[in-house]
């Protein structure tokens, strides 16, 4: 193995550059360094402006999305050896206004996060001193969607979100749905009508990657065309039963 | 578009390119499947056309037939079945997405779900296949 490797890393400074541009850093190449390491390295040792956002280190806080060689992923999770020889191209992730450097604006994401309501809704509230049963089946219904991050890794490989920014997203629906399917919740008929608009979950056309390169299993995919079932059968009812029915 | 004001910072927005599905194996795929539907409503034309030269007569059909052999039409009806089979077997593959099945508090595993779609599709075509084939 060489012992160091290119890094091919988008600059872009708000102040004086009309758009990004790349700049390459030669790093050293270490068996258990991951894009994170070399990119800290660059910051270190190259040049201190480098900007870009990370905390954790481990894949939990879901701060540190990037473009790996054109495909999104979290950098602390993502070895350099695997790319070897290079050279590596590390991009802020797609899809997203940048900043600065590799820090995205992620405004958009946090507005329909909050419009989806991935909180859970009671419309009667039990007295404080009882609790909330579920069983080990109930849990598993939504467990899978629960372990969203909010890396965003999802919006940059969505090309419907790329073309249409009003599109609501995988993570949102996801996190709709894991509360929809919460055996504790009762605002599914809240979240209904943000979720299936137009822009919501018939939006998405099944390209599928936002599962693809989801860095915990979430498979959006699935919650969005599993949504459409349950949308559809909500239209029917609506359709054929009297008004007021449930 | 930048927009620069005294609070908000600045920031670069990126056009997608008209051929962003150029870009990943994956997209070129998604475009492939979507695509397919085109082939898909052809083979329906052509299924329709034959049912009605055949409500007309045997004369009718044997032209039908007859015009479905020239080198062109082979050629698209060649690369219809292609489609059409690529179009079945995403979406066969698919199918476990959109269905959550629980037997006895089990959710049901994909193969479960996509294997029968699969034993359909040959059961029936080996049916079809039974019956243009025995006489």
């Amino acid at each position: 193995m060489a012992n160091r490797i290119t890094l091919e890393v988008t600059r872009y400074n708000p102040a004086h550059d009309e758009k990004p541009r790349p700049d390459t850093y030669e790093v050293p190449l270490r068996k258990e360094w991951v894009v994170l390491d070399a990119l800290n390295y660059i910051k270190d040792h190259l040049d201190g402006s480098l900007s870009f956002r990370w905390s954790c280190r481990m894949g939990v806080c879901g701060s540190c999305g990037m473009m790996v060689n054109g495909v999104p992923k979290l950098t602390c999770a993502t070895f350099l050896s695997d790319y070897a020889p290079g050279p590596v191209r590390v991009e802020p992730m797609s899809h997203f206004p940048v900043l600065r450097d590799l820090v995205v604006d992620t405004s958009d994401f946090l507005v329909k996060l909050a419009k989806s309501k991935p909180w859970i809704i009671r419309k009667v509230e039990k007295p404080l001193d009882e609790e909330y049963f579920q069983t080990p089946e109930q849990m598993d219904a939504y467990k899978q969607f629960s372990m969203c991050i909010n890396c965003m890794l999802c919006y940059a490989a969505c090309p419907v979100y790329g073309l249409d920014s009003l599109f609501s997203g995988p993570a949102a629906i996801a996190l709709a749905q894991r509360y929809n399917l919460d055996s504790r919740d009762q605002g599914a008929s809240d979240r209904l009508d943000i979720l299936s608009h137009h822009e919501g979950i018939w939006g998405c056309t099944f390209v599928g990657e936002c599962t693809q390169v989801c860095p915990k299993n979430v498979d959006p995919a699935a919650a969005i065309q599993q949504y459409k079932l349950t949308a559809t059968m909500e239209w029917l009812k609506a359709l054929v039963l009297p008004r007021g029915a449930e | 578009m930048n927009n620069p004001t005294e609070y908000l910072p600045r920031s670069y927005h990126t056009r997608v390119s008209t051929y962003w599905w150029l870009a990943r194996w994956a997209y070129v795929k998604f475009i492939l499947r979507e695509a397919s539907s085109v082939f898909v409503a052809w083979i329906v034309v052509v299924t329709l056309l034959q049912i009605r030269a055949l409500t007309r007569g045997p004369a009718d059909y044997a032209e039908l037939q007859n015009s479905l052999r020239s080198p062109l039409l082979l050629t698209l009806n060649a690369v219809s079945l292609a489609f059409v089979i690529f179009h079945a077997v995403t979406w066969f593959n698919l199918a476990p997405k959109a269905m959550v099945i629980r037997l006895r508090g089990k959710r049901l595993s994909s193969l479960a779900i996509a294997a029968p779609n699969y034993v359909a599709w040959v059961v029936i075509s080996a049916a079809i296949a039974w019956i243009l084939l025995r006489g």
